[in-house]
């Protein structure tokens, strides 16, 4: 028996089972199942996302100085987070305890950058269409075309945001995609100050716009309080890196977990050694690992991490424009808003705001320019490199050998840590939307809203046309498929 | 007056995945042959941003690898359509053309989609000998699209 409502059916047999299944392309895929009784009641849910299986595989006996480059080939979507959590963790095998100004500013930069373009594409391209057409709506304008036929300018701000910080991380890591930009001990080339006058051209239009998107998140909230105040909420712990003095900080810090209530698990603890803290368990019905903290065990260690976690549990955000946001964000609606599944997305635009403000102030530092760029030290044989990624907090941890060859390697990706997050948000909706109803499209579209909330990262470095992105199938007892829907393919 | 090259290659794909690779080898290739009036982009996959890439251009051809898709190669028109996607991390030539005609409000340029059918995408291997011929197929008519003589 699970010690978790909905994870496990007492009596599976007899039950309906409907897959929300994405396809995969060429690799893994995520899919949601659902197991319905004769009268429509949900009696089982759960979320399996397939795991990178094969990335330690992939970076073991690798020349370490290779790692930061390889690793962006394991995720196509965030390959600056992988990139810079390898440097931070190949920083301390090269002895580089602390990097030069010119070098953690310009990884910083490259990092913001990073956020700014994903949290932009996740808002405007993915879940825009939801929040401004309805959950149910129409399945023909869900979609990116559908909101710039719509609202035109909201769409093409979403693109511009997008393609600024593709600029930044262009010229920073030095190339659109595998960029070399960060190496171990610091970065290979700093910016010129035509490439930083280049930024600067637009970066205030940048913030602007992204003021704007946190303010339409509010009056999206504002116009179906009670929808985005429940849909999909529970209460969960929380785990992200903020700052020493408290300050959200999505490049560097020490872990924070906090209870629901926000007493403190943990404060401030160096990441070198994560494991103490964290462990992983394995269930039999995913290919994906549960973390949790070892100080509750794993029924009640489970955690929350992400764009949610770190704008309502740091205690300021050090740029004035988002800790303003952050603070109204946070007294709305009593506080509900900051505690509801749906305020994801509010928090995302306020890390965007802060990313664009973030970029504005480092583009007016001359230690962009300078021309110390490494640091050295002694020798390590371990390292482990932790940074809050686009959708949360990314372990990189490897150990390499004397002939400067990476021995073992541990990942533990963002949406790994939310896994069990994701499984009880999909509970949540599935047990107040669905219960007792027919399934529709629409309905069913309801359990992808709360998995994009989290942007969950699925296995999506490989490309490859001929395959349907997304099929969903209603199978009876007997297991002969009674309906399906299908969305068009790539 | 557009001052970018006439002809643009997308090619997507990610190198360390087996035969995904199809369509940044095809794109080296390409880049190492400097044709005039041709520019190449190569993309882990598409995104809206790549919408902003087309203006100006007279031709685009996107170039992928796919998989159950016909041998050696599939080449086709390619028109602006929306889709619906259960994550933000791809989207179709389709969409970035729909894309491109509702935030610039003309008509996409000419577009093609040379589809170069693989076979494995396993994280580290090296193209299928299968994939490498194919590859030998569509470079072939890949030099063909990008002389824009009209394309059949």
């Amino acid at each position: 028996m699970s010690a978790f409502p909905l994870e496990t059916a007492a009596r599976p047999e007899g039950l309906r089972r409907v897959v929300i299944e994405p396809v995969s392309r060429v690799e893994g895929h995520g899919k949601v199942t659902l197991l319905m009784d004769e009268d429509d009641h949900v009696q089982q849910a759960r979320l399996h996302i397939v795991e990178f299986r094969a990335f330690e595989k992939f970076i073991q006996g690798r020349p370490y100085w290779e790692v930061p480059v390889m690793v962006q080939r394991l995720c196509g979507i965030c390959p600056v987070s992988h990139h810079l959590a390898a440097c931070k963790a190949l920083d301390q095998v090269v002895g580089a305890t602390t990097l030069t100004p010119t070098a953690e500013k310009l990884r910083r930069l490259m990092h913001y950058g990073q956020i700014l373009q994903s949290h932009a594409l996740h808002f405007f391209h993915l879940s825009s269409p939801d929040l401004l057409f309805g959950f149910g709506s129409d399945m023909a304008r869900r979609n990116i075309v559908g909101v710039a036929a719509a609202h035109p300018e909201i769409a093409k701000q979403g693109v511009l945001l997008r393609k600024y910080g593709q600029e930044v991380i262009r010229h920073t890591a030095g190339k659109r995609i595998h960029g070399t930009g960060a190496v171990p001990g610091g970065v290979n080339k700093s910016l010129t100050a035509a490439e930083r006058d280049e930024l600067k051209k637009d970066v205030y239009q940048m913030v602007a716009w992204s003021r704007d998107a946190v303010r339409l998140v509010r009056r999206l909230f504002e116009q179906d309080l009670d929808t985005y105040r429940n849909f999909g909420t529970f209460e969960a712990r929380t785990l992200s890196l903020v700052r020493a003095d408290g300050a959200m900080d999505l490049y560097h810090g020490g872990l924070r977990a906090q209870h629901a209530d926000g007493t403190t698990i943990f404060d401030h603890v160096n990441y070198d050694h994560y494991w103490e803290q964290i462990s992983e368990e394995v269930k039999a019905w995913s290919y994906m690992k549960f973390p949790y903290l070892k100080a509750l065990g794993s029924e009640d260690g489970w955690y929350r991490v992400g764009p949610l976690t770190r704008v309502t549990r740091s205690d300021f955000i050090p740029t004035p424009l988002a800790d303003r946001e952050r603070r109204e964000f946070l007294a709305f609606d009593d506080g509900l808003a900051a505690r509801s599944t749906l305020g994801f997305h509010w928090a995302r635009m306020i890390e965007m705001l802060h990313s664009a403000e973030a970029i504005k102030d480092l583009l007016h530092d001359d230690d962009l320019l300078g021309s110390d760029l490494m640091a050295g030290g002694e020798r390590q044989a371990r390292g482990v490199g932790v940074i809050e990624a686009p959708r949360g907090t990314l372990i990189h941890h490897y150990r390499v050998d004397e002939n400067d060859q990476v021995a073992r390697a541990n990942l533990i990706v963002s949406t790994t840590h939310n896994n069990h997050a994701m499984n009880i948000a999909i509970r949540e909706v599935a047990k107040k939307y669905l219960n007792g109803h027919k399934l529709t499209e629409g309905l069913l579209n309801h359990i992808e809203v709360a998995v994009r909330a989290f942007d969950p990262c699925l296995s999506c470095a490989t490309h490859a046309m001929g395959k349907m992105p997304l099929a969903v199938e209603l199978v009876d007892a007997e297991g002969t498929v009674v309906d399906s829907l299908v969305r068009g393919s790539a | 007056m557009s001052d970018q090259p006439p002809v643009l290659v997308i090619a997507v794909g990610n190198p360390s995945r087996g035969d995904d690779a199809l369509g940044p080898e095809l794109a080296a290739r390409l880049e190492a042959a400097a044709l005039p009036g041709v520019e190449v982009i190569t993309e882990f996959q598409l995104q809206v941003e790549n919408a902003l890439d087309l203006v100006g251009r007279e031709r685009v051809v996107f170039v992928d690898a796919g998989t159950g898709t016909p041998a050696p190669f599939d080449l086709h028109r390619a028109g602006p359509a929306a889709e619906f996607l259960h994550t933000s991390h791809a989207i179709s030539p389709e969409a970035v053309l729909a894309t491109y005609e509702k935030i610039t409000g003309s008509a996409a340029p000419e577009s093609w989609v040379l589809c170069v059918r693989g076979e494995s995408f396993e994280l580290g291997d090296a193209l299928t000998p299968a994939a490498a011929g194919h590859l030998e197929a569509a470079w072939l008519r890949l030099r063909e699209i990008c002389a824009l003589e009209p394309a059949t």
